[in-house]
């Protein structure tokens, strides 16, 4: 099952590691992506740094780490093509994955149904 | 991710005639300079973009200002001199039916505004910046309506830009493909008396027509029912006039920045430079002469990223320092307008820099997120624009 942030990331648990990406409704917003910035590897991350760096033909968005955890994985794929993102949000436009510091703070994001009601 | 949040429904913003056609067909509104205004439609920036440069857009632009000067009583010569007390233009000898571009100058040598003027016959039509037009018509209303009558005009403007426009107004009003670029014409569409230009503000040849509000969306539709046409909004319309080198006013130039710093010095004739038959007589005319015979200690330059790989995507936006050294402590400029360029295929900016890093090929640097970026001084424009001269 997804989780989402307020700032319009999707996270989805698999063990203790959460693949990280932005929303379909967030890429509605930003429009066309055309440079993706990723962290790298082993990057340790507290909950709300700046974890990735989205580029849109109108303005520049930071992604925010939604959780505390390390980076130890990240979608190469959308750097190299970054209209992925807008292709397959919530797919195969992921971000990065997080290994969590804390599994059950994945209980304190939002589910779908709080998510569409969020962005109304 | 932190995003701008969609914007809100203001009862305030003026609406242009095109307005619930750009609803109809999709269009996500921003409010802009005052008007509520299309920034994209379905199709996205980028698609937008790239069909411009490849068929043709459709772009309104009304929410820019129309203002008729007209000669009282008599010869339009009265009005032209008038005007040339406050740009630095050769209007006395624009020819009926010719346009120029120049820029209201403010007694520091900046830039109040800057504008297309047509010689329509029998007025002169000024085609001024949204977030201008009041200043500049209380400008003229100030210095030169004793000489002659300053008339807004409401009419609506419609930009039909790229390789395919010219066939696509064809269609309608057969009399457009005997114009060149910065050519006017008074011809009628589907009934209306409109001022057909040669002009635009996308690299791309095209045409800019001033209509009777009432009938804009009428035209506007016709055109669209080509299918060669698609409309376009204020996000492809910017990429393109980056792309193409153009300032845009409030970014690239203001009352800050000298028409010969920001690489405009084309657009001041011979009769009104140095020696010239109407030598100055326009604001700031003594220090803009002399950068023009001297040179200006900073230049407006295009830039774009130095690097390879991935890094070289980064977009460098306006507002960025930019610095001589990867290491130096004092920026040496700023970018001014920097987005990505969808026919490039990459980021473009447009900045200031001194006159001894404006040669092509020059590397400055550029702060972004805590890091310097290189980046090469490249010539203007970073596309061939595709104007019909001939």
């Amino acid at each position: 099952m997804l989780k989402f942030t307020e700032d319009h990331e999707w996270l989805k648990l698999e063990g203790d590691v959460a693949t990280v990406g932005i929303t379909t409704h967030a890429t509605e917003l930003l429009g066309d992506v055309v440079f993706v910035q990723l962290p790298d590897l082993g990057t340790k991350l507290n909950k709300g740094d700046g974890a990735a760096v989205v580029e849109s033909v109108k303005a520049a968005s930071d992604v925010y780490a939604p959780l505390a955890g390390e980076v130890v994985e990240i979608n190469q794929a959308i750097v190299d093509d970054p209209a992925t993102v807008n292709a397959d949000p919530q797919g195969k436009g992921w971000f990065f994955k997080l290994k969590l510091a804390d599994v059950a703070a994945m209980d304190g994001l939002m589910d779908e149904a709080s998510y569409m009601k969020h962005i109304g | 991710m932190k995003t701008e949040q969609a914007a809100t429904a203001d009862q305030a913003l003026k609406r242009t005639p095109l307005h619930a056609l750009h609803l109809e067909l999709g269009a996500r509104m921003v409010p802009f300079v005052g008007y509520d205004m299309p920034v994209q439609y379905p199709a996205g920036v980028l698609k937008e973009h790239l069909h411009t440069r490849a068929a043709a857009s459709l772009f309104d632009v009304s929410h820019m200002g129309q203002i008729a000067l007209r000669a009282r009583p008599g010869a339009l010569k009265a009005a032209a001199e008038a005007l040339e007390r406050l740009l630095p233009a050769d209007i006395a000898g624009l020819k009926p039916g010719r346009m120029r571009y120049s820029f209201f100058t403010n007694g520091q040598g900046g830039i109040l505004d800057d504008l297309m003027v047509a010689n329509g016959g029998d007025h002169l039509l000024l085609i001024v910046n949204a977030a201008r037009k009041q200043e500049d018509e209380a400008h003229l209303a100030a210095e030169i309506a004793k000489d002659c009558s300053v008339e807004r005009q409401e009419r609506a403007l419609i930009a039909l830009q790229g390789p395919e426009a010219e066939a696509t107004l064809a269609r309608l009003v057969p009399d457009c493909m005997g114009l060149r670029f910065l050519e006017a014409r008074r011809l009628n569409i589907m009934g209306a008396p409109c001022l057909v230009m040669r002009s635009g503000y996308t690299g791309e040849d095209g045409f800019e027509i001033s209509t009777p509000a009432d009938i804009a969306r009428e035209i506007a539709e016709e055109l669209l029912a080509d299918a060669a046409v698609a409309p376009a909004g204020l996000g492809a319309r910017d990429s393109l006039r980056l792309e193409a080198g153009l300032p845009l006013y409030g970014s690239d130039i203001d009352e800050a920045t000298s028409p010969i710093e920001a690489g405009l010095a084309w657009a001041i004739p011979r009769p009104r430079r140095k020696g010239g038959a109407r030598e100055g007589g326009f604001p700031g005319a003594r220090i803009i002469l002399d950068q023009l015979e001297r040179g200006a200690p900073r230049a407006r330059v295009g830039l774009r990223p130095a690097g390879e790989g991935p890094e070289a995507r980064a977009i460098v936006r306006a507002g960025a320092p930019l610095y001589a050294e990867a290491e130096a402590n004092a920026a040496i400029g700023s970018v001014t307008s920097g987005g990505f360029g969808p026919s490039l295929d990459g980021p473009v900016a447009l900045g200031y820099v001194p006159a001894a890093f404006a040669l092509p090929g020059s590397r400055v640097f550029a702060e972004l997120r805590g890091k310097r970026l290189p980046l090469t001084v490249v010539a203007l424009p970073f596309i061939m624009p595709r104007y019909k001269r001939s």
